[in-house]
């Protein structure tokens, strides 16, 4: 039943059990993956936020463009094969398979942390060419927005660590089949923020 | 057909139980225990502010008179007072508090989705408390920049607190975005993914609508205070721009440049406004359930109840700058956002139209909760109309940053949900505690709080009509203030003493009927909703021993023409059903 | 039943208290009728569905209330009775919305012939600007904010010249004519607000807001400052003086224009020097101050502050009331300086004399005297009590203690800041009250605040 069709109903016209001998549950999905698309809104409305601020700043008089480091194109690419990592386990995950999966899982998590040392490189980078936090408002920017989306990268590596430690320990991939699946999806997720900041970025 | 994880299932496989009484009453992650840490907390720092707002009155009232109240406690008083009461009491007790509560059991699930998780935002949230009372003992004390913290004034020397009070308030509020977080993720998909067999969306109380839609405005509009928290920090603490423009403190001139305050305004009410609604919706919900239930109707015009939840809610985020219409910005916004804030009218008209004609024809019953029910019907109207004043663009200029401002928000915001609060507490007591309150001092401290609060704030809007400004430690001499205002000044310090007194016989109250009050019923007030058809009083953890129920009707059969009881139970199957005539089936209504 | 009796009696007393409270909007002074209108418009729809709702919701309980053998109506909705009554609401939404939305696209647009001021706001003063002769407001900016240039007025701009500054919190305006203020403010958000006009604005540092209006009544009025501002929000008020087109003109010829006080001639030092001779007597050669003779000590003191104190004496703000007969002595003796011109030379000169701390004469709690300095003075005279033009504030630290309690007793008991030409003075009052204890006579807060000044020299 849609979900309009289910707030439209009179519910005191149908007595009885409603929909069989289970649960209700609206989405027919686990219940980690409804609370982490809850989140990933709630997170999409932060950098939104923030793109927002972005925007009306560069309007005021002050603003003053920087040259972005050229390394983000590779840092980009780092992202990007670790996105397509996470996406391969899962992939043979949800095949009901196993070969591999430690590996693809862990190096989309390595390429991840890759990426965020390689952030920080660009700090130093911008740093050592006279760009500092607070030297302007684009700067500003600059170090907020990307070391907002290190921190979410950070924290999504911390759930890697501790699902690549259970099957190190020895539990089956089958049985991490969810904490995979959660992890591809919010990898995914923090591409596309990534690919969107940076063409904000790069763009102005 | 949907996912069933394990825990939703009858049997207890994935129960976590405690076994010592630190995991049981401390690291408890039963929702029960969650909840009533959550209130408790929010209880306590309520009654913070709540001393907080008498000092201010005092001054008020009788200005000079009481030597600890200097400007600089006049203003962090203001500020902590404001922001404790909408925030860290009234979204962590309505939502923290009656959330945990009411979801699992309301629902008939046996917990939240996540217990670990529910624990661990309560225990974020007390943290966020004790990093702002931390504020009253640092250097410079707490901020007094008025709970909006606009910028710049937040931050400079001029306002009290402003360097580590104001640090200490962003940071707390950091810490609860993230415990909101944790808990509305949960509430949301608890209600969601966990209702028990036959619990369509459409059968669930009105508690769970409101709450459920508050929480998705919360996991929606905090982002925008964390947003301005961030970059508010990064202002204060790294020397960026991104709110503060080149200015001058105390004559010198500081090393901002080209920020923009009004951007900070803008982020503040995005989620400011949507915070309103994450108050009043839960209220809405509790109280549409209390007054059918002793009405013994079933709430009117349920459909139109929850889809004017719904609109208010998506409504509450194309509003924010109502709050602004005075601020600067572009005075072009002030058609728009007066015609959203107008519409948001009319839903919240129907919700109350719904509630009193839902005590039409009714069998009404005047106990404690359907005392404090009416008393907000009556309060919420009053609040309601006066926000079309201050909605209305053109009325704003006159009254806004006056004292009608201050009445209209403490009507509607204030003594409205504080009434619904105290209804839901005194009617879900029994089921909470297993003995009953006692009746008497209840109805002392309804007639207290309901006609002392009036009391203060009828004539509060008098003031503001005269043009009184708010947030002025004292008025002293205008050439347009009367001096009978200030009579009327001290007549509403007199009310806010003694409505704040009477708190105290609320509070002997519970204390002393939880050893000594009757023993409750399992359903004291013969309600159909299925928190109150629970095996045991008070629930044990686990909620409902070995087998979930099975709802078979929507939570408002009250009355139901033939049936022999004036209300039948949401897990009562139609054959189970006594008639009138003695016999068992169907009470096949239909409309 | 009694709460149906008692919501049914609180309708009808908040009627009558609605009509019978003295407690209402000023009289209007502008053009802005039209608000009000609008506002009687609402008062009639909010008020019948007040009465209306309430007197059926107090039906409702007594009608209905439980009685044996009754049993409620089952009736899960009515879908006919909701549309209509949304129907009603959204009639009723329309016609408040309607005629408001109408006055406000007139607040929005100014009339093209309104004439321009600026208003200034600060920490916790009010400035004004007039454009001069050319009709033009020359632009500002915080950066060229000096002593001297109080407005931040860029001194290349030529619009800017002929500017008239008025660096006191008291502005006039010519009766009838339409004038648009822009809004300007130097640190944080302030707002400009007369309640008898309607209209209000915030003042927002980075940018310039506007409100316009038309005055139709002569007199004075309040200005208050409606945005929470810092500690002094509530003592942060000027006026507006409504005059005839004449009166207007003559006041504001009066004041100087930006290129004037610019091009203000050095005070001669030396002349300062030669009629100090009569001060030294009391006040010291060096200006160190005898107790003795009740003379503070007058090194330190910035010049701003010296010439604004010799004025009050001079024209009788200050030193006149009945108490202060140590300011009395001192009236006499500023008379003796005929001229603006003497009395800044005056200034200027003890501005140059060698500040060496005061002698301490006064114990106390000194811990507690910084908390109260803290909390009460520091926003205006600084943490280290040098004070600042900015706020308008004397140094306090290093002077004589006995002279600061002195003056605190003086502000606390209306000797001297209430004078209506002494807005700062007034300031003063506000928070010498609020700093200590109500009993007058009890001075040990301020004791313990000279104190806690004798450690920051």
């Amino acid at each position: 039943m849609s979900l309009f069709k289910q707030i439209t109903e009179k519910p005191w016209e149908r007595k009885g059990i409603i929909g069989g001998l289970k649960a209700e549950g609206t989405f027919d999905v686990p219940s980690e993956r409804v609370a982490l698309t809850f989140f990933l809104i709630a997170a999409s409305i932060v950098f939104s936020l923030f793109g927002v601020s972005y925007y009306i700043r560069m309007e005021l008089p002050d603003w003053l463009p920087i040259a972005e480091p050229t390394a983000l194109w590779f840092n980009t690419g780092l992202l990007i094969a670790s996105s397509v990592l996470f996406q391969v386990s899962r992939n043979i995950v949800g095949n009901g398979k196993s070969k591999n999966v430690l590996l693809a899982f862990f190096g989309g998590g390595v390429f991840a942390a890759l990426f965020v040392f390689a952030q920080l490189q660009t700090w130093d980078e911008l740093q050592a060419a006279g760009v500092y936090l607070s030297s302007n408002p684009a700067a500003d920017f600059y170090f907020l927005l990307t070391g907002l989306h290190a921190l979410h990268v950070a924290g999504g590596l911390y759930v890697w660590l501790k699902c690549v430690f259970r099957m190190v320990t020895g539990a089956e991939p089958q049985a991490q089949r969810l904490s995979i699946e959660l992890c591809t999806v919010y990898w995914h997720f923090l591409l596309i923020v990534w690919l969107v900041m940076f063409a904000v970025l790069a763009n102005t | 057909m949907a996912y069933v994880p394990l825990a939703d299932q009858d049997h207890e496989q994935e129960m976590h139980h405690p076994h010592s009484w630190v995991t049981k009453y401390v690291w408890s992650q039963d929702h029960k225990v969650i909840a009533i840490q959550y209130g408790g907390t929010a209880v306590l720092v309520g009654l913070v502010a709540l001393v907080l707002s008498l000092l201010m009155r005092m001054q008020l009232g009788f200005p000079g008179t009481f030597d600890l109240i200097d400007p600089s406690a006049y203003y962090q008083s203001v500020t902590m007072h404001g922001m404790i009461m909408v925030v860290y009491m009234l979204t962590a007790l309505l939502l923290g508090g009656f959330g945990n509560y009411m979801v699992p059991l309301m629902i008939g699930a046996r917990d939240m989705v996540f217990p670990f998780l529910n624990m661990l935002s309560f225990w974020f949230y007390l943290l966020s408390v004790v990093i702002l009372m931390a504020s009253f003992f640092v250097g410079g004390g707490p901020t007094g920049a008025g709970w909006t913290l606009y910028p710049p004034q937040a931050t400079l020397a001029g306002t009290p607190g402003s360097d580590m009070g104001i640090v200490l308030m962003l940071l707390s509020l950091f810490v609860f975005i993230v415990a909101f977080t944790m808990g509305g993720l949960n509430y949301v998909t608890t209600i969601l993914q966990y209702r028990t067999r036959g619990m369509t969306l459409m059968r669930l109380p009105l508690t769970i609508w409101g709450i459920f839609v508050a929480t998705v405005l919360g996991l929606f509009a905090f982002p925008a205070l964390l947003v301005s928290a961030i970059m508010m920090l990064f202002d204060t603490l790294l020397g960026t721009s991104f709110f503060m423009p080149a200015i001058i403190e105390s004559g010198t001139p500081m090393d901002y440049d080209g920020g923009s305050p009004i951007l900070f305004q803008h982020l503040f009410w995005f989620f400011g406004h949507p915070e309103v609604y994450i108050v009043a919706l839960p209220a809405f919900g509790l109280v549409s359930d209390v007054i059918s239930t002793h009405a013994r109707k079933n709430i009117f015009g349920y459909r139109m109840m929850v889809w004017a939840i719904i609109a208010i809610g998506g409504l509450s985020f194309i509003v924010w700058a109502h709050h602004m219409y005075v601020s600067g910005m572009n005075p072009y916004f002030g058609f728009f956002f007066a015609t959203t804030t107008l519409i948001i009218a009319v839903p919240t008209a129907l919700k109350v139209y719904n509630w009193v004609l839902t005590l039409w024809e009714g069998d009404i019953r005047l106990n404690a909760p359907m005392y404090f029910a009416i008393g907000f019907i009556f309060t919420f109207i009053h609040g309601g109309l006066t926000g079309l004043f201050l909605g209305n663009v053109v009325i704003d200029l006159p009254l806004s940053d006056t004292y009608f401002v201050v009445a209209h928000f403490h009507m509607v915001m204030g003594v409205s949900p504080v009434l619904v609060i105290f209804a839901s507490i005194y009617h879900w007591f029994p089921k909470v505690s297993g003995r009953m309150y006692h009746e008497g001092m209840a109805k002392a401290h309804f007639w207290i709080t309901f006609l002392g609060t009036y009391a203060i704030y009828l004539p509060m809007h008098y003031l503001g009509f005269l043009g009184v400004p708010r947030r002025y430690y004292a008025i002293g001499e205008t050439d347009f203030i009367p001096a009978s205002a200030q009579t009327l000044n001290e007549s509403i310090t007199i009310a806010a003493l003694i409505v704040g007194a009477a708190q105290l016989i609320f509070l002997f109250n519970m204390l002393w009927s939880l050893r000594n009050g009757a023993k409750a019923d399992p359903n004291p007030w013969n309600s159909a909703s299925l928190e109150w058809q629970t095996p045991d009083t008070p629930p044990v953890h686990g909620n409902w021993g070995d087998k979930l129920p099975t709802v078979y009707r929507w939570a408002y059969d009250y009355s139901v023409p033939g049936a022999k009881h004036d209300f039948i139970p949401q897990d009562m199957a139609e054959e189970d059903v006594e008639m009138e005539d003695g016999s068992t089936g169907s009470t096949a209504t239909g409309a | 039943m009694i709460l149906a009796v008692v919501i049914f009696a609180l309708v009808i007393g908040s009627v009558i208290f609605h009509f019978a409270s003295p407690w209402w909007f000023t009289d209007i002074v502008s053009q802005w009728d039209s608000v009000d209108g609008v506002i009687n418009i609402t008062f009639w729809v909010t008020g019948a569905v007040f009465i209306l709702t309430n007197l059926f919701l107090a039906y409702c309980v007594y009608r209905f209330r439980h009685k044996p053998g009754q049993k409620a109506v089952y009736e899960p909705e009515n879908h006919k009775l909701e549309s209509w009554l949304s129907a009603i609401t959204t009639v009723g939404v329309i016609a408040m919305l309607a005629p408001g939305l109408f006055v406000w696209a007139d607040f929005v647009t100014p009339p093209e012939e309104a004439a321009e001021y600026e208003v200034m706001g600060q920490q916790w003063q009010w400035n004004f600007r007039y454009p001069g002769a050319d009709g033009k407001l020359g632009t500002a900016d915080t950066k060229f904010i000096t002593e001297a240039n109080p407005f931040g007025i860029n001194p290349e701009d030529p619009n800017g010249q002929d500017d008239v500054v008025v660096n006191e919190p008291e502005m006039h305006l010519p009766v009838g004519k339409p004038v648009k203020a822009l809004l300007r403010s130097n640190d944080v958000l302030h707002n400009y607000t007369v309640p008898q006009f309607r209209v209000k604005m915030d003042m927002v540092p980075g940018l310039v807001s506007y409100l316009w209006f038309q005055p139709e009544v002569t007199g004075r009025y309040d200005i208050l400052c409606e945005e929470h501002c810092g500690i002094g929000h509530f003592i942060m008020r000027g006026a507006v003086v409504i005059d005839t087109a004449d009166d207007f003109d003559a006041w504001l010829a009066a004041k100087p224009t930006f290129a004037e006080t610019q091009a203000m001639a050095e005070p001669n030092i030396a002349m300062g020097q030669a009629q100090y001779a009569v001060c030294a007597s009391c006040h010291g050669a060096q200006g160190e101050g005898n107790q003795a003779l009740n003379a503070p000590k007058l090194a330190g003191l910035q010049d701003w502050y010296v010439e604004r104190q010799l004025n009050h004496f001079k024209s009788g703000v200050r030193g006149q009331t009945e108490g202060d007969a140590y300011g009395a002595s001192m009236v006499g003796m500023a008379n003796m300086l005929v001229d603006d011109a003497a009395v800044r030379n005056m200034a200027a000169y003890i501005a140059t004399l060698p500040d060496v701390p005061a002698a301490v004469t006064i114990q106390g709690d000194i811990a507690n005297g910084a908390d109260i300095y803290d909390r009460n003075c520091a926003a205006c005279h600084l943490d280290n009590g040098n004070g600042t033009w900015y706020t308008d504030a004397p140094k306090i630290s290093g002077m004589n203690d006995w002279y600061f309690v002195t003056q605190i007793k003086n502000f606390r008991n209306g000797y001297r800041g209430l004078h209506a030409a002494d807005p700062y003075g007034e300031q003063m009052v506000s928070m010498a009250t609020a700093m200590a204890a109500k009993d007058i006579d009890d001075t040990k807060e301020m004791e313990d605040v000279a104190a806690y000044l004798n450690t920051l020299r």
